[in-house]
C-alpha cells in the first residue's frame, strides 16, 4: 500500500460528486433534497480544490475554496426563502406541480 | 499501512456512506442529519490535507449555519413524502450510468501515474500556520475580492428577509408617521346642534317627581 496520493483525494471527489449526481435524478421531486444535493456537489468541488492546493504547495487555491463557501452559503439562503415562500404560497415543494409558467 | 492512510479511508468511506444516505433516505430529516456527517467527514479529510482553517471554517458555518438553515426548513414545511417518492427510481439507470462514466473517467485519467508525479505534498513545520497563511493573502492580495464576497452575504440576508418577511395584516402595530402626519381636523369634530332649555328640563323632573 503506497501512500497516499493526490489521486487518492481526487477519486474521492469524483465519488462525492458522481453520488450527487444520482441523487439528482432520483429526488427530481423533492425540492429540498436536490439543494442538499448541490451542497454535496460543492463539497466535492471543494475536496478538489483542497488536494490541488496542498499537492502543489500553493496556498491560492484554498482561497477559492474560502470564496466558494461563502457563495455557497448565500445560495443556500436565498434558496431556502425562496423554497420558504413557495410552499407558502403553493403548499407542496413537488416539482412536477411548479409548472405554471409553462401556460 | 501508516496512519495518515488509516485515516484517510476511514473518513473517505464515511463520506460516502453518509452522502448515499442523503440521496436515499426517506425522511428529508435523515438526510438533512447525513449531510452534516458528510460535511464533518470532508473536514477530516481536509485536515489531513492541512487545511486547518476551511476544514473548521466547514464545521462552523456549514454545519453550524447552513445545515441548522436547513433543518429549520425541513421541519417548518409539512411535506407529503410519499408523493414525492412516487416514481422513485424511474431515472436511476440513467442516474447510475452517468454517475459510473464520471468515476470510471476520472479513475482511468487519475489512477496513471504520470498524473501525480512531481506533485509531491510538503510538509510543513508544527509552527506552521495554515490561519496565519491564509489571513495574509486575503488581507493583501485578495482584499477586493474578499469585501465583495462581505457585500454578497450582506445582499443574501436582505434578499432572504425580503423574501420571507411577512407584514401581519391584523396586528394593533403603531404606525409613526401617521401619528407624527395627524391634523386637528382628523380628531376633533365639530359639530352644530340645538340647544336644550334648561328649564324645560327641569320642569319635566318636578312634574316627574310629584306623581
Amino acid at each position: 500500500m503506497t501512500s497516499l496520493g493526490l489521486s487518492h483525494f481526487l477519486v474521492l471527489g469524483a465519488v462525492l460528486f458522481a453520488i450527487s449526481i444520482v441523487g439528482i435524478f432520483l429526488n427530481r421531486k423533492n425540492l429540498i433534497v436536490l439543494l442538499m444535493a448541490i451542497e454535496l456537489m460543492l463539497l466535492a468541488v471543494n475536496t478538489n480544490f483542497v488536494a490541488f492546493s496542498h499537492y502543489l504547495n500553493d496556498i491560492h487555491g484554498q482561497i477559492f475554496v474560502f470564496f466558494i463557501l461563502t457563495v455557497a452559503a448565500a445560495e443556500a439562503a436565498i434558496g431556502l426563502a425562496i423554497l420558504v415562500v413557495l410552499f407558502r404560497n403553493l403548499h407542496t415543494i413537488d416539482v412536477d406541480d411548479l409548472g405554471t409558467l409553462k401556460g | 499501512m501508516n496512519i495518515e492512510t488509516i485515516l484517510f479511508y476511514f473518513f473517505a468511506a464515511s463520506t460516502v456512506f453518509s452522502a448515499l444516505r442523503v440521496i436515499t433516505a426517506r425522511n428529508p430529516l435523515h438526510s438533512v442529519m447525513f449531510l452534516v456527517l458528510a460535511f464533518v467527514s470532508s473536514a477530516g479529510i481536509w485536515l489531513l490535507l492541512e487545511a486547518e482553517f476551511l476544514a473548521i471554517a466547514l464545521v462552523l458555518v456549514y454545519v453550524g449555519a447552513v445545515m441548522v438553515l436547513f433543518l429549520f426548513v425541513v421541519m417548518m414545511l409539512d411535506i407529503n413524502i410519499e408523493k414525492l417518492r412516487k416514481d422513485y427510481l424511474q431515472w436511476l439507470p440513467a442516474g447510475a450510468l452517468l454517475a459510473t462514466l464520471i468515476v470510471v473517467q476520472m479513475v482511468f485519467v487519475l489512477g496513471d501515474k504520470a498524473a501525480s508525479t512531481g506533485m509531491t505534498a510538503v510538509k510543513h513545520a508544527s509552527d506552521y500556520s495554515n490561519t496565519k497563511e491564509l489571513g495574509r493573502l486575503i488581507y493583501t492580495d485578495y482584499v477586493y475580492p474578499f469585501e465583495l464576497a462581505a457585500v454578497l452575504l450582506l445582499v443574501a440576508m436582505v434578499a432572504a428577509i425580503a423574501l420571507t418577511f411577512r407584514r401581519r395584516r391584523d396586528s394593533k402595530r403603531q404606525d409613526v408617521r401617521w401619528q407624527v402626519n395627524v391634523k386637528r381636523n382628523d380628531r376633533v369634530r365639530i359639530i352644530s346642534m340645538p340647544a336644550t332649555k334648561k328649564n324645560e328640563v327641569s320642569g319635566a323632573d318636578e312634574a316627574h317627581a310629584a306623581d
